[in-house]
């Protein structure tokens, strides 16, 4: 296990050096450069400064040694000061990286529970009633968009009912409880994750259900129920949790989109902002720590995986 | 006796598509969706409205015998703007879904049939794609300045440039799962008798791949490209709505539901149509995908 361990983390580092060093490109071809900023802001700067400046913030050199002289000072800690905010990045960066983990975790249980609740459900009682109403819930949420379903609930919970507030974070002193602002995007969260991962638990159920051990418990007279819990679901978990760790980092940054809406204050809001501002040092570590929000995931695929399916060894993991 | 010729393969899946009434459903309101796009203009001039030109004398009219679901804002007629982003999130859709499928067939078919170090570093990359945070990416590539690339500033400028931009991200980070799927399909080809066949009689590898591999790898690849076309329509909406998408005067579901936000309390009709028409695109392009999915693997239980 812990060679195992070693190995994969040896191997996520490598992916994600190579990852940042992806990003650091595309950052450099975001329109200007800081010094074309700092040069707007003057209108007295000389072309000598302007060359001055340019050595200063080390633009002239090529890209590899910006990256590496990048790389160094953020493996010891320093990322840089916000362009547009004046303060450190990560300064800027933490706390939208805790409302992130709380607005997607949060999402992130109640969607798994969900889904795979329902996903069986559907499996197992294949061509019912139910079946089809879980199917066409979880058809909607692979078929909403994500802002758009949020619109529609601050239609109704904030502007029509006004049980909610529409958007933004809590503050003190203000008369809704904190957890009212998480309310309405962690449902939308919830309602467009259950959908894809819904249908994945139902086909994976389905797939156990036809294999011989199955009518075999069937025939043995095995209560149904324990059939379903102990010889479907559990077999059919295997493929499910691996697309769930999966998506952990997918949710992480999926989540753009309904911080944007809700005016909530966290890493997708943040990067859109940084982006749009130009504000380099602050784009690059948004989407590097996204990226490592997604190698986690990923890492906790595999271990998952190869915990689950005592037929993987965890030295010896074949490629899907 | 006189039997009538056995039918091929694609007649067959062509009959089981056409009994499939959700497939067929969402085939016509694509259909319908499609024919009102390019009819758009006519539209237009047949009522004497526009979906462009601003009109500030008409701002948030009720519907009308003209205005059929009344104007926004500007005074513009929401029916024509409806019009007019379903042809650009169509397209988008549909040239963003089969690039893609040209990219990701090139890539997995070489690996599947090249094998060793070529097929180990194209399938690293693809996972260092799929393993790229896709929303951001989306963002930052259609926030890029293209002239830094060398491209000409006057065709960067221009305004088809903004929408061959978008269709050209979503070829660059779609391709992983089609790219998968040929080089599964190809590495289980390859080690078929037919294929062993058309080597021993010298067939090139190009003609291997094209005549033998891929028609019969390409159903998976058809299926998984209807349904990216849908996921695709669904992140160009997305991406017009945070403004980094499909560009003004050109309209679009997604920026035609960005200026609806800030007119939620006010007009909130204006921020339903364009999402109805948005979840009515997409379920219509994944009814026809499930359609395809049954109808070229009838063996396997309807997912």
């Amino acid at each position: 296990m812990l060679r195992f361990l070693i190995a994969r983390g040896g191997g996520a580092v490598v992916v994600l050096l190579a990852k940042s060093f992806v990003i650091f490109l595309l950052i450099g071809l975001m329109p200007g450069d800081p010094v074309d900023l700092l040069m707007n802001a003057n209108p007295d700067a000389r072309p000598e400064d302007v060359e001055h400046l340019r050595a200063i913030y080390g633009v002239d050199q090529p890209v590899i040694e910006r990256y590496a002289r990048w790389l160094g000072s953020a493996l010891h800690g320093d990322f840089g000061y916000s362009r547009g905010q004046h303060r450190p990045v990560l300064e800027i960066v933490l706390p939208a990286l805790g409302n992130t983990i709380l607005l997607t975790g949060t999402a992130f249980v109640l969607s798994t529970l969900i889904a795979v609740a329902l996903g069986t459900v559907a499996g197992i009682r294949r061509g019912t009633p139910l079946d089809r109403a879980i199917n066409l819930f979880a058809y909607a949420g692979i078929s909403l968009p994500s802002f758009w379903l949020g619109l529609l609930l601050i239609y109704l919970f904030a502007v029509h009912l006004g049980w909610l507030p529409a958007g933004g974070m809590p503050r003190p002193g203000q008369a809704q409880p904190a957890w009212a602002y998480l309310v309405m995007p962690v449902l939308t969260l919830v309602i467009v994750e259950v959908g894809g991962l819904a249908r994945y638990t139902r086909s994976a159920v389905l797939d156990v259900l036809g294999q011989d051990h199955v009518r075999t418990a069937h025939a043995k007279g095995l209560a149904p129920m324990r059939v379903a819990l102990r010889h479907v679901l559990r077999n059919a978990l295997v493929p499910v949790v691996t697309v769930i760790a999966l998506g952990v980092g997918h949710l992480f940054s999926g989540a753009l989109l309904v911080e944007v809406v809700f005016a909530y204050r966290g890493m997708g809001r943040l990067t859109l902002e940084a982006i749009m501002g130009n504000d380099y040092n602050l784009a690059l570590v948004c989407l590097l720590f996204t990226t490592i929000m997604i190698v986690i995931g990923s890492m906790l695929a595999d271990i998952a995986y190869a915990w689950l399916d005592p037929r993987i060894g965890l030295e010896g993991r074949t490629r899907r | 006796m006189n039997m009538p010729p056995p039918a091929t393969v694609w007649q067959l899946r062509w009959r089981r598509l056409r009994a499939d009434r959700a497939a067929m459903l969402g085939a016509a309101a694509l259909l319908v969706l499609g024919l009102g796009a390019a009819g758009a203009g006519v539209f237009e001039s047949w009522l004497g409205v526009s979906g462009v030109e601003t009109d500030l004398f008409s701002r948030f009219d009720p519907p009308s015998a003209a205005h059929w679901l009344g104007t926004d804002d500007a005074g513009r007629d929401v029916v024509a703007r409806l019009l007019r982003g379903g042809g650009v999130s169509l397209s988008v859709g549909l040239l963003g879904a089969i690039s893609a499928s040209v990219i990701g067939t090139l890539i997995g078919a070489t690996a599947g049939y090249v094998r060793g170090w070529v097929d180990a570093i194209l399938m690293r990359f693809t996972d260092f794609v799929i393993g790229l945070p896709w929303l951001p990416m989306l963002i930052i590539l259609a926030a890029l300045d293209l002239t830094k690339l060398g491209l000409p500033a006057a065709f960067v400028r221009s305004g088809g440039a903004n929408f061959w931009r978008i269709v050209a991200i979503f070829a660059l980070l779609g391709w992983t799962g089609v790219a998968r799927l040929a080089r599964a399909g190809t590495l289980a080809l390859a080690e078929q008798e037919f294929v062993y066949a058309a080597r021993a009689q010298g067939a090139s590898p190009w003609r291997i791949l094209s005549v033998h591999i891929l028609p019969n790898a390409i159903s998976p690849v058809i299926v998984a490209t209807t349904l990216a076309m849908g996921r695709i329509v669904l992140a160009e909406s997305g991406l017009s709505f945070l403004g980094v998408g499909i560009q003004p005067p050109q309209t679009s579901w997604g920026g035609m539901l960005n200026n609806a936000l800030d007119l939620i309390g006010t007009a909130p009709a204006l921020a339903i149509y364009p999402g109805v028409m948005i979840l009515i695109t997409v379920v219509a392009i994944n009814f026809l995908g499930d359609g395809l999915q049954s109808a070229f693997d009838p063996g396997h239980e309807r997912r």
